[in-house]
């Protein structure tokens, strides 16, 4: 394992202003070749994942799946197991579970959203208590917790790579196939309904997924930060432009984009990634508010 | 009753109804909504379904979609059960209006009417697909036209007016070239000229493309002129009529339960003078049968 503050203090790792010489020293070590690769595979996940969850405006059930992943990794360094695995048993078992919750109101059409939102807000509190319960019974687990909730890029394994595209493979897979219904299911429920989409099923299939991009991007954000690349980039791809296919591609782009400056900042500077991606994020969604702000109120 | 041909799709034969309901009875988490209705729509008919809010009106309209099942009695739609001949029904539901955040343009809406509940993403270079695409493209162009929404499709949807939604929404359910179209209440919650608007472009749908148009109406004045028929939905029942058997001041009146008066202008044209939906009187019937 990499200590942490290792990049700040290690020789020879330092910003010299030199672009390719730094691009050079930023990929000298496999570690962070593999935290590239992670974050780029996570990045894509959750950009187009998220780019769903803001159409849909479960932006509240995304967070939930997130902060889920803490008691889970949490409970997984508790018992021994790599934290990755919690994650991913977590944030699917709580996609299960808020998936569960709309189908009590059937037959209410269209009208139970703020019952959803209490019941989401329940299995919130509760995850975020299990996860501090876990942490108080793993003893001297403080430097974990901050890389658990804020981010960490180090010591990610090859095998852990393996996974998150394994993962993301299957997401992508997945809205490969049935992209085109999830957004007529999202857009248009009555119709596409009408239109023999499986509106409810695609509900749920999309929560498990949306689950596993959380949990995915919780390794590299941490769980308190998976916003920052479910929600900012999609926030701010649908802002520039109305058109689906190219809204997704940006949203993409700009998840990729502020991971490898988050990682790059990272690497050069003792503050956690979590932060820095957080921020590159924020500054992309404001110049986007700005840009369309300024271009007139037609569009905005 | 008047038959047209229909242009939309010369196989359906003329002596098949439309939609057909043979004794049916629909019932909503075991209440009964409907029971003992026969009701048969012929090809290119413009019928309206009026009556009071609860009766059931939307009911009919999922029954024959398939989305819920009748209790008893038979329906055809399209020669089928209803359900399997879905791709060849346009829905417009009775809506909200989009939300205004929501980043779609107007010509996605319509798009996904047409290729919607396709599995798959296109993908660009592949030749078949791209002539698909190619007449997909010419076709909603041509729905867009034929609506008048050519003007904002490429706006986002949330960010046009309620008129220019219910256009776009009438393309969508166009697009794909319907033997019937399924309108809930598509005038609520217009304005009186886009009623009007709205109204004569659906009734010229219903002429100049033969497709039969079965609307829901809380006020049928806007559409009056053109309709073939009225189904009013009503105590448990429906019943089906020429508008001058049913648009009558006595069968209104005891429709909805409130003073309605029928009048015919100088030009023969009907009106219906009244409050249909009284609100006090609709708070009475969700009581009793609640």
């Amino acid at each position: 394992m990499i200590p942490a503050h290792w990049a700040a203090q290690g020789p020879g790792v330092g910003l010299n202003w030199n672009l390719v010489q730094d691009l050079r020293q930023l990929f000298e070590f496999h570690f962070m070749v593999n935290a590239f690769r992670a974050g780029t595979v996570v990045a894509v996940a959750a950009g187009l994942l998220g780019w769903f969850m803001v159409l849909r405006a479960q932006s509240f059930a995304g967070h939930t799946l997130a902060v889920a992943g803490f008691p889970g990794a949490a409970g997984a360094t508790l018992v021994g197991l790599n934290p990755a695995w919690g994650f991913f048993a977590f944030c699917g078992a709580g996609a299960a579970i808020i998936a569960a919750v709309p189908r009590a109101r059937a037959g209410t059409q269209g009208a139970g959203f703020s019952e959803e939102s209490a019941a989401i807000g329940t299995v919130q509190a509760v995850a975020l208590a299990l996860g501090f319960l876990f942490v108080s019974l793993y003893h001297g687990f403080l430097n974990g917790i901050n890389a658990l909730l804020f981010g960490t890029f180090l010591g990610i394994t090859d095998a852990q790579v393996g996974v998150l595209v394994a993962v993301a493979a299957v997401i992508v897979l997945a809205l490969a196939i049935g992209g085109r219904q999830l957004l007529f299911a999202s857009v248009d429920p009555d119709v596409a309904e009408a239109r023999g989409v499986p509106v409810v099923a695609l509900g749920v299939a999309f929560l498990l997924l949306l689950g596993f991009a959380a949990a995915e991007a919780s390794q590299i954000t941490g769980s308190l930060l998976v916003f920052a690349l479910l929600v900012i980039p999609a926030a701010t791809a649908q802002r520039l432009t109305a058109r689906p296919a190219a809204s997704i591609a940006l949203s993409v782009v700009i998840a990729v984009a502020v991971t490898w400056l988050g990682l790059a900042a990272a690497y050069y500077s003792s503050y956690p990634i979590g932060f820095f991606v957080t921020t590159f994020g924020f500054a992309a969604y404001t110049l986007a508010q700005i840009a369309t702000h300024r271009a007139g109120g037609r569009q905005a | 009753m008047n038959l047209r041909s229909v242009a939309a799709d010369p196989t359906a034969a003329t002596t098949a109804p439309t939609a057909e309901l043979v004794d049916a009875t629909a019932s909503l988490g075991g209440r009964t909504v409907w029971s003992g209705v026969n009701l048969t729509v012929e090809p290119g008919e413009f019928v309206a379904v009026i009556g009071p809010n609860g009766a059931g009106k939307s009911t009919l309209v999922k029954v024959l979609l398939g989305l819920l099942p009748l209790a008893g009695g038979e329906a055809r739609v399209l020669g089928r059960p209803p359900g399997e001949a879905s791709d060849r029904i346009g829905y417009l539901p009775q809506r909200r209006s989009f939300d205004p955040g929501l980043r779609v343009r107007g010509v996605d809406v319509v798009r996904l009417g047409l290729d919607g509940d396709r599995w798959g993403v296109p993908l660009p270079g592949l030749g078949r697909i791209r002539r698909r695409r190619g007449e997909d493209d010419r076709r909603v162009d041509e729905v867009l036209r034929l609506v008048g929404a050519t003007g904002y499709a490429q706006r986002p949807v949330g960010r046009v007016s309620g008129g220019e939604q219910q256009r776009l929404l009438i393309a969508q359910a166009l697009v794909r070239r319907p033997a019937l179209m399924l309108l809930d209440e598509p005038l609520d919650s217009l304005d009186l000229p886009n009623q009007a608007a709205v109204a004569a472009l659906i009734s010229s749908i219903c002429r100049d493309q033969g497709v039969t148009v079965m609307l829901v109406a809380h006020d049928v004045n806007p559409i009056l002129s053109s309709l073939d028929r009225v189904v009013y939905v009503a105590g448990g029942g429906a019943v089906a009529g020429t508008p001058h058997d049913v648009i009558r001041s006595d069968i209104l009146s005891r429709l909805y339960g409130t003073p309605i008066e029928v009048l015919t202008t100088s030009d023969g044209r009907l009106v219906i003078v009244g409050h249909p939906e009284a609100p006090a009187r609709n708070c009475d019937r969700h009581r009793q049968q609640g």
